[in-house]
């Protein structure tokens, strides 16, 4: 066979004209020339929503020339979880994933920071509820962005004409629309004295003591309005506190005025509670309230949200936060940034607020004021206080403020509920407060 | 040159005798056998084997799974409350369950053995329907039954003055609830088991034991039973396994509450794994089932090989 023998200068010609070539021909852009990016989104309860992710998201692809795939991942039977668990344990997965609370500080070791992107929002934004940061930050590092598709305050929502029959309380009154509450007297005595009242009249507060996350909020906004915490910011067990027993003897009180079965409620219960028209108040975003704008108009229009009694420490309101994370080992992290910042837009942030039905909460202070909370109805304003625009109650989750991998194992195991179960089925005090003293010393290990 | 030639012949020998070794090996029934079942084998030791390894892998890790950490998860669940509480039930469940489904299964499988034969097919299948229904669905159907705030048991209940009483709320009547479940879509299996044996009982030994002037208790005791120990064994065995490790009906029904008083082994590994971020910790729960179904699994097996041995 004959071989043809190059010459160091037809080399060096052939490399030059080539070089040239390459410099001088013009670039054509491909369809997809920013590569791909995989997006696991949240599947949203509201119908229709993820169409406006879905919308936002394909205009900034088309412009960017990045191939997009976007996967709407429910979170029934925990479907969310059990894809973050199995992407962290192949380390391959979405390049953007939707992580809910306490996610992004349990896979703080395989999150890409996201300071760079932050930076901009902030200053644009405005600054996040302290919650956000809380979740959201380790060590002066953001874990991931804060999501406002899914984020949700879990405040009451009240029967207007239940609470003023039976506990004499007009929450309009109280929680006027367009304007600053007047809700001095909306404080946890007043709260009492109205469940009490409610459930004498046949209509008792839906508020379940449960394992699931509905329970365990309403736990946790009620234990903070005390100042009781299981476990204080430094890590250490602060369960026999005389704050944590003032709480567990208000919810004492409480269980006697609320349905019996609420041991065991779930998420579904207490929002067919309010749908059905048995219960005067729930703790819950709109959506008990958009269920029965379809099935049940007359009980809907009877609904207010609002916000949280007043504790002796405090009127505090849990905030559930999604956020969205990009793995270290994710392959178009700039990519996964570049849309992160669409996405966290004023005007996205507001179509996906309008196209949830006003469900989605921004989480930066410039943006708990839009039109989509004072328009809804009915009744006109049934909204406006949902967010916390007049920054009236201090947005908390529960287990707060230890650190992270121990809260999400008081909020994971229920601890505060099932002190208050405990204690109301009969325990005595010490008793339940060793049991919860013990659970929190096994939540420490590392 | 001639030990070239020498050399050459040898190695054609060497590769012959190896062909013909290949093929006999190949033409040997067994291990025609091994080739077809390898693609088996392989599936098997995919998705059985390698995350059975890696379970016990991850139970040696910390909750960050960073460091390799030996049985310090072992030891840290053995002084926790709430794992002593998660044995306990997971055996009530588990061991009540079966002993209940072994039970109705035996007690139906003798009623559908009885009707002629024209009729029989069609209350087989009627009978074998929660067995078919995906748990998961039959469950959910249970859920509403059960609702805390709007069961259909207490509905009825109420007509006649009872209740209402709080199915999933209340610790002892939520066992009853799950095992309850349980025993509905497991008895079924028990059932086609037990009839199927039935059916392979010689009639002479009823006609034998007629002419002795046996009573029908005792054509049960002396015949009947002993001639379906070693399938009741085995059928126990499976589904002390399967109850043992069940998941759906307690996760849907309960979720392992009130005040954790159903959580079985499966649902609080979930809980504590998946819920809590605590992989490592959670596959040391699940593990533990392990050893307390192979010591299960010893005693029935052995048993069921000495009879047969005997036989």
């Amino acid at each position: 066979m004959s071989r043809k023998k190059l010459s160091r200068r037809q080399f060096i010609a052939a490399t030059a004209l080539s070089s040239a070539a390459l410099v001088t021909a013009p670039y054509v852009r491909g369809a997809h020339a920013a590569g791909k990016l995989s997006i696991g989104f949240w599947d949203h309860w509201v119908p229709g929503a993820n169409k406006a992710s879905t919308d936002i998201v394909n205009a900034w692809a088309e412009k960017e020339k990045v191939e997009v795939q976007i996967d709407y991942i429910p979170s029934q039977g925990n479907k969310n979880l059990l894809t973050i668990a199995a992407e962290a344990q192949a380390k391959s997965g979405h390049d953007i994933l939707a992580m809910p609370t306490w996610w992004p500080h349990a896979q703080s070791e395989l999150l890409e920071p996201m300071n760079d992107v932050m930076e901009g929002l902030i200053k644009q934004n405005g600054e996040p509820n302290g919650t956000v940061k809380y979740l959201g930050q380790l060590k002066g590092k953001w874990l991931a962005v804060p999501a406002s598709v899914g984020s949700q305050i879990k405040g009451p929502c009240s029967r207007i004409d239940l609470m003023k029959q039976h506990a004499g309380i007009d929450v309009q009154a109280l929680y006027p629309a367009g304007a600053p509450p007047k809700a001095d007297s909306w404080n946890l005595d007043t709260f009492l004295k109205a469940a009490e009242a409610c459930q004498k009249g046949g209509v008792p507060f839906g508020i379940g003591l449960g394992e699931t996350s509905d329970n365990v909020d309403t736990a946790g906004a009620i234990f903070q309005s005390f100042g009781a915490a299981l476990v204080d910011e430094k890590g250490n067990v602060t369960v026999k506190t005389d704050p944590v027993r003032q709480a567990l003897e208000f919810y004492k009180k409480l269980i006697s005025f609320l349905p019996p079965d609420v041991g065991a409620w779930d998420d579904a219960s207490n929002n067919k509670w309010l749908v059905s028209g048995r219960g005067a108040m729930i703790m819950n975003p709109p959506s008990a309230w958009a269920v029965a704008k379809r099935d049940a108009p007359q009980v809907a229009e009877q609904c207010w949200s609002h916000g949280f009694p007043m504790g002796p420490k405090g009127r505090y309101a849990p905030y559930l936060s999604y956020f969205w994370g990009t793995w270290s080992f994710s392959k178009n992290k700039e990519a996964a940034k570049s849309v992160l910042k669409v996405l966290s837009q004023p005007d996205a942030i507001e179509k996906m607020c309008v196209a949830s039905g006003g469900y989605d909460l921004p989480c930066y202070e410039k943006l708990t004021t839009l039109k989509v909370w004072q328009e809804e109805g009915p009744p006109k304003g049934t909204l406006y206080h949902y967010p916390n625009p007049h920054n009236h109650q201090t947005l908390s989750i529960a287990a707060a403020p230890a650190p992270p991998k121990i809260a999400q194992q008081i909020y994971t195991q229920a601890t505060l509920t099932k002190m208050c179960l405990r204690y109301h089925k009969g325990e005595a005090m010490e008793k339940v407060l060793a049991w919860a003293e013990g659970e929190c010393e096994g939540f420490m290990r590392s | 040159m001639a030990d070239v030639a020498l050399q050459s012949n040898r190695a054609a020998a060497q590769a012959a005798r190896k062909r013909s070794s290949l093929h006999k090996m190949l033409r040997r029934k067994s291990t025609v056998a091994f080739l077809m079942t390898l693609p088996l084998i392989l599936l098997i030791a995919t998705l059985v084997i390698y995350p059975a390894f890696y379970a016990l892998h991850l139970a040696t890790l910390n909750k960050s799974m960073q460091r390799f950490v030996g049985l310090s998860n072992f030891e840290f669940l053995f002084k926790r409350e709430t794992f002593w509480l998660v044995v306990k039930q997971s055996c009530i469940f588990a061991i009540t369950a079966v002993i209940f489904k072994a039970l109705l299964g035996f007690i139906i499988a003798h009623f559908v053995h009885n009707i002629p034969a024209k009729g029989q097919r069609k209350w087989r299948g009627m009978l074998l329907v929660p067995w078919v229904i995906p748990p998961a669905m039959s469950t959910l159907a249970w859920l509403w039954l059960f609702d805390p705030s709007y069961s259909a048991f207490n509905y009825t209940l109420a007509f006649f003055g009872i209740g209402p009483i709080s199915w999933t709320g209340d610790a002892n009547w939520a066992r009853f609830s799950v095992i309850l479940v349980n025993i509905w879509v497991g008895a079924p299996f028990f059932m086609i088991m037990y009839l199927a044996a039935l059916k392979s009982v010689p009639e002479q030994l009823y006609e034998a034991a007629a002419i002795d002037g046996a009573n029908w208790w005792q054509r049960i005791w002396y015949v009947t039973l002993p001639m379906m120990r070693n399938i009741i064994a085995i059928t126990t065995l499976f589904s002390l396994i399967v109850t043992f490790a069940n998941f759906d009906i307690v996760r849907i029904l309960t979720a392992g509450g009130p005040l954790d008083h159903t959580h079985i082994f499966a649902t609080w590994a979930f809980r504590i794994g998946i819920e809590g971020s605590d992989i490592p910790l959670g596959a040391s729960v699940s593990l533990f089932m392990v050893p307390i179904l192979a010591v299960a699994a010893i005693f029935i097996l052995r048993d069921v090989n000495k009879r047969g041995n005997e036989a």
